[in-house]
């Protein structure tokens, strides 16, 4: 089967790749660019473990193929921080809000996107829009709690 | 066992640090099974049997191996002969053999060029089945007539008479059952069953291999216990254990499921076979669910006596599990014993026996056993407090085990905090909350042993007074952090000085896996002893610079000091001091310490949880919840919590939602997590937890483990507090909205 | 002489008895003993027992010592997850 020319944008950088028309973005970002911290834990869309951006739509990037990235921009988790950590991240740590961390990359992108749409949410919206995002080893509470306290810190409230 | 320095007023232990490996974690640079490469490397893909029991009549592979850039297929017959016990049962699901036993078990593995390409070429592999009858229920399997799917599976302990599909049988107990049941005001009886639920960790297996013609090779692979995997994949391939070096990637979850192999000898066949190339092999989720280790489906018959005062007279069980197609796997050894746990009652009665069906080779998963089994005797505990209209707590609190209490398994309890959880959870303001319409509130307690074990830790100090700690018992839930706060107490040095690394089968001795609840107890104290070593060197060495004796120094707060009458006054030498000069003063410093270590205590929690059903749909919401779990001493309090709140959340999966549904084809319905739906965020309240600290004498700081019990009370909790809500017992998992709604309109 | 309590289903294997006294000074001596005048414990035995010793569990550690007042209870070896 021949490939396809894909050229596309992952955290600002220009890049491009042959991908087999089968291939998902989530196959392209990790094989071919080497941005191995988007995982996979069901390849279905269930888990939410491969969540990126895609021109600022958070999606499951095992559901997308590679090909459709052409000309879009792809937010991943290693383009969140800057020369520091974001929020987020920072309070992901500082609550321990994550255990074994397979999970942690696409929630914190997940929740990145929330908190740009909505910079108030209440518990509820919070474990709404997470609810594409499986975690077995922490029961949620302390995610909940660092999107929280991340979400106050960026509104300056903290 | 002597506690040397039991104490309180830690300066670090207790603390809640970053943990090391935060930074990596939450940046998407920790690296997982699936993201190492090597040069050269093959992709590998399995090809898996549709029928839950077929003999397998024929495999050509010759279409595969003929497409460009297929390297290599590998089947049974490329696997040594005449493996016995266990080490033939591993081998048996790597591949498949003559039958294939469930559906999902593995018959051959193609290695090639690209992951795709591995996959169109698995599709290409031709077997030809002779379908056999199968059954999956663990009544089913033991039922006259069932299909008796392999021979000779009893071990020594099957009475003879026996369902062909029994492989083994326990019984212990003590005192009169029958005096106890007579002297009993109410008997009951009730028969509970539990279905095979998935640990759930969101990594899948991976692995990278790599096998030369030689039969030395490495392995790179996401796994609970790295020299397990280095001695299955030995055995299974018929090579020598030294031979394979095994490094522990991170480890995205395991639960007890990835203590032992599945799928890990295949890439080393197939690297072996494809010159030497190293092979990729990653699972799918449906690979995973269809194919390893779930838990056992239990059948449980319990029946117990008690007193209208709340008194328990007597109390006797008889289990049925199947832990799959493999002999050994259901933990009827681990439930048994935890069924009574937690009483101290004078008569008792286990009895069990393990049936093999037609479905994957079951795994641990977290509490082996002891979920099931306290859904039995728990629930049937709440039916008979709800007939006697007695409070739950104060039943347990009368009944439950203390120090000094002979166990129900028959060791004496040391020292034990059940009763302290017990009177949390009753002090508790979630206890007092009042309740709504259609709400309802359960109580259960639960149980696990902990676990020591086979256990090997270096330390070595740093030329800048930092110190390196190896350990072998893979991080999966904070131990890093929490081994590297007690180093830091023990050497008296800030904790951002320590690190901890997990390292591979080469750097230490054989260490069992991150199992039983065993990390930060056994490799914690092994680390402590690998310091104090570390410390008696280095205060020899600032002796030997003071020309005063060994015995005349004395270590604290990261420095040699003088100590005593005659040891003059020098000023203290740090342990940077003392590090960056060692070459000079005798050579490296270092620590190490290796043992099966015991002393581990039992661990014991009790939960409170508030449901709310929906009387139209038997949905069931979870309003609050509340775990209380001793925890010896907490020695990263929010890496506890999260084992409490993790623990529980996984209990309230199984408890409503979770099951492995097989249709009559014997295939497994529901291998996607679509289907398979653990809890989502949006499913759960916050988990409030209280943390009890018993110190176990055990323990240089007091540790217990902490990573098990949780999981064990949500099952009886959240059907005791559906049955508060609703007056229906479900007495079968998952209670379902369904099942919960038939539960309802049966009762009318 | 070391009491030694066996679990219901290894009685048969040793003539019935529920307590079976030995003579030994560690766990390792304790089950060569049992093994040898109960030929029959050998499979449960070979197959992997955990051993508590006065109420301390112990995996697996033929060395830990046994009292002579000691109560010891077989049990089946504990996994964990």
């Amino acid at each position: 089967m021949s490939k396809i020319h894909v050229t596309t944008t992952v955290n600002g950088d220009p890049v491009e790749f042959l991908a087999d028309p089968r291939e998902t973005l989530l196959d392209a970002l990790r094989n071919h660019l080497d941005l191995t911290g988007t995982k996979e834990g069901c390849g279905t869309g269930d888990c939410g473990a491969c969540s990126v951006t895609v021109d600022g739509t958070l999606v499951c990037s095992c559901l997308m193929l590679a090909a459709e990235a052409n000309g879009k921009r792809v937010e991943t988790i290693e383009g969140m921080a800057g020369e520091e950590l974001h929020p987020l991240q920072r309070k992901f740590i500082e609550h321990a809000a994550l255990q074994c961390g397979f999970c942690t990359p696409g929630i914190l992108v997940a929740a990145k996107a929330l908190l740009e749409r909505n910079p108030d949410p209440t518990d509820t919206e919070i474990r709404y829009w997470l609810a594409g995002n499986l975690c077995r080893c922490t029961g949620y509470d302390k995610i909940i709690r660092a999107v929280q306290d991340a979400a106050a810190e960026m509104r300056g409230a903290a | 066992m002597a506690r040397d320095d039991v104490k309180t007023g830690y300066k670090l232990i207790g603390t809640r640090p970053n943990r090391p490996d935060g930074l990596d974690k939450v940046t998407g640079r920790a690296r997982y099974g699936a993201d190492f490469s090597l040069p050269g490397m093959l992709h590998a893909a399995v090809v898996r049997s549709p029928h839950a029991h077929a003999r397998i009549v024929k495999i050509d592979a010759s279409k595969a191996l003929a497409l460009d850039g297929v390297k290599a297929v590998v089947t049974r017959a490329d696997l040594p002969t005449g493996l016995t016990g266990e080490e033939l049962n591993l081998q048996d699901n790597t591949l498949a053999g003559e039958k294939a036993l469930y559906d999902g078990h593995a018959v051959a593995a193609v290695a090639a060029t690209s992951a795709l390409l591995a996959q169109d070429a698995a599709r290409l592999i031709e077997v030809e089945y002779e379908v056999l009858p199968h059954v999956t229920d663990v009544d089913a399997a033991m039922a006259p007539g069932a299909p008796v799917i392999r021979e000779g599976v009893a071990d020594y302990s099957v009475p003879e008479g026996m369902n062909g599909n029994v492989a083994r049988y326990m019984e212990f107990g003590h005192g009169d059952v029958d005096a106890g049941f007579a002297a009993a005001d109410i008997v009951r009886e009730q028969t509970y069953k539990t279905e095979a639920t998935h640990q759930g960790y969101i990594e899948p297996h991976a692995c990278v291999a790599q096998m030369g013609e030689d039969g030395r090779g490495e392995m790179w692979v996401c796994t609970q216990g790295h020299w397990y995997i280095r001695r299955m994949c030995a055995s299974v391939l018929g090579i020598e254990a030294a031979g394979l070096r095994v490094t522990p990637s991170e480890i995205g979850g395991g639960f007890g499921g990835k203590t032992t192999i599945f799928m890990e000898p295949l890439p080393l066949a197939l690297s072996k076979k494809a010159g030497g190339r190293p092979v990729k092999l990653v699972m799918s989720r449906s690979e995973v669910l269809r194919a390893t280790g779930p838990t056992a489906s239990a059948s449980m018959d319990v029946k117990l006596g008690m007193k209208t005062d709340g008194t328990i007279t007597a109390g006797q069980v008889f289990f049925r599990m199947q832990g799959g197609a493999f002999p050994g796997m259901s933990p009827i050894g681990e439930a048994l014993p935890c069924a009574f746990a937690c009483y101290d009652i004078p008569a008792l009665k286990h009895e069990a026996v393990e049936v093999i069906a037609n479905r994957p080779k079951a795994a641990a998963y977290r509490a082996p056993g002891s979920p099931m089994a306290a859904f039995a005797v728990e629930s049937l505990v709440d039916e008979m407090c709800r007939e006697l209209k007695l409070d739950p707590i104060a039943v347990r609190l009368k009944n439950g085990a203390k120090n000094g209490s002979k166990s129900s398994y028959g060791p004496v309890y040391n020292v034990i905090g059940l009763q302290e959880t017990l009177e949390a959870a009753k002090a508790h303001p979630n206890y007092a909350i009042p309740l709504g319409p259609n709400q309802g509130r359960g109580v259960a307690s639960g149980f696990w042993f902990n676990h020591g074990g086979e256990t090997s830790v270096s330390l070595a100090v740093g030329e800048d007074g930092t110190a390196t700690v190896m350990i072998g018992t893979p991080d999966i839930g904070g131990s890093r952090a929490s081994i590297g706060l007690m180093v830091a107490e023990c050497l008296g040095i800030p904790y951002e000085d320590v690190r901890v690394n997990v390292v591979e089968t080469g750097a230490l001795g054989v260490n069992e896996p991150t199992h039983g609840s065993r990390a930060t107890f056994a490799s914690g104290k092994a680390a402590v002893e690998s310091a104090r070593q570390a410390i008696a060197e280095m205060c020899r060495r600032a002796a030997a610079d003071w020309g005063i004796d060994a015995e005349a120094v004395e270590w604290k707060d990261g420095a040699a000091h003088p100590a005593g009458p005659n040891a003059g006054k020098h000023p203290p030498m740090t342990i940077g001091e003392i590090g960056s000069k060692m070459g000079s003063t005798g050579g490296p410093i270092s620590g190490h310490h290796e043992v099966t270590a015991g002393g581990y205590g039992a661990s014991f929690g009790t939960h409170v949880v508030d449901v709310e059903v929906d009387p139209e749909t038997g949905r069931t919401t979870v309003l609050r919840y509340l775990v209380v779990q001793d925890a010896g001493t907490a020695i990263h309090p929010a890496y506890v919590e999260g084992q409490y709140q993790g623990g529980a959340a996984q209990g309230i999966g199984w408890a409503l939602n979770e099951e492995y549904v097989y249709g009559t084809d014997g295939r497994l319905q529901n291998p996607i997590f679509l289907d398979y739906r653990i809890p989502v965020a949006s499913d759960l309240p916050m988990i409030d937890t209280v943390i009890v600290e018993v110190p176990n004498p055990g323990h240089p700081y007091g540790v217990r483990g902490v990573g098990e019990t949780g999981i064990t009370p949500p099952l009886p909790a959240i059907a005791s507090a559906i049955a508060g809500a609703t007056g229906a017992r479900i007495r079968s998992l998952p209670c379902s909205p369904p099942k919960v709604l038939a539960a309802i309109k049966a009762k009318g | 002489m070391a009491k030694v309590h066996l679990w219901a289903s290894l009685r048969r294997f040793a003539d019935g008895q529920e307590v079976v006294e030995v003579e030994a000074a560690t766990v390792g001596q304790m089950l060569d003993a049992l093994e040898k005048a109960h030929p029959g414990l050998g499979p449960a035995i070979k197959a992997g027992l955990s051993v508590a010793v006065d109420g301390e569990v112990i995996a697996n550690n033929r060395a830990a010592p046994v009292a002579a007042q000691s109560e010891v209870y077989l049990l089946q070896r504990l996994k964990g997850g």
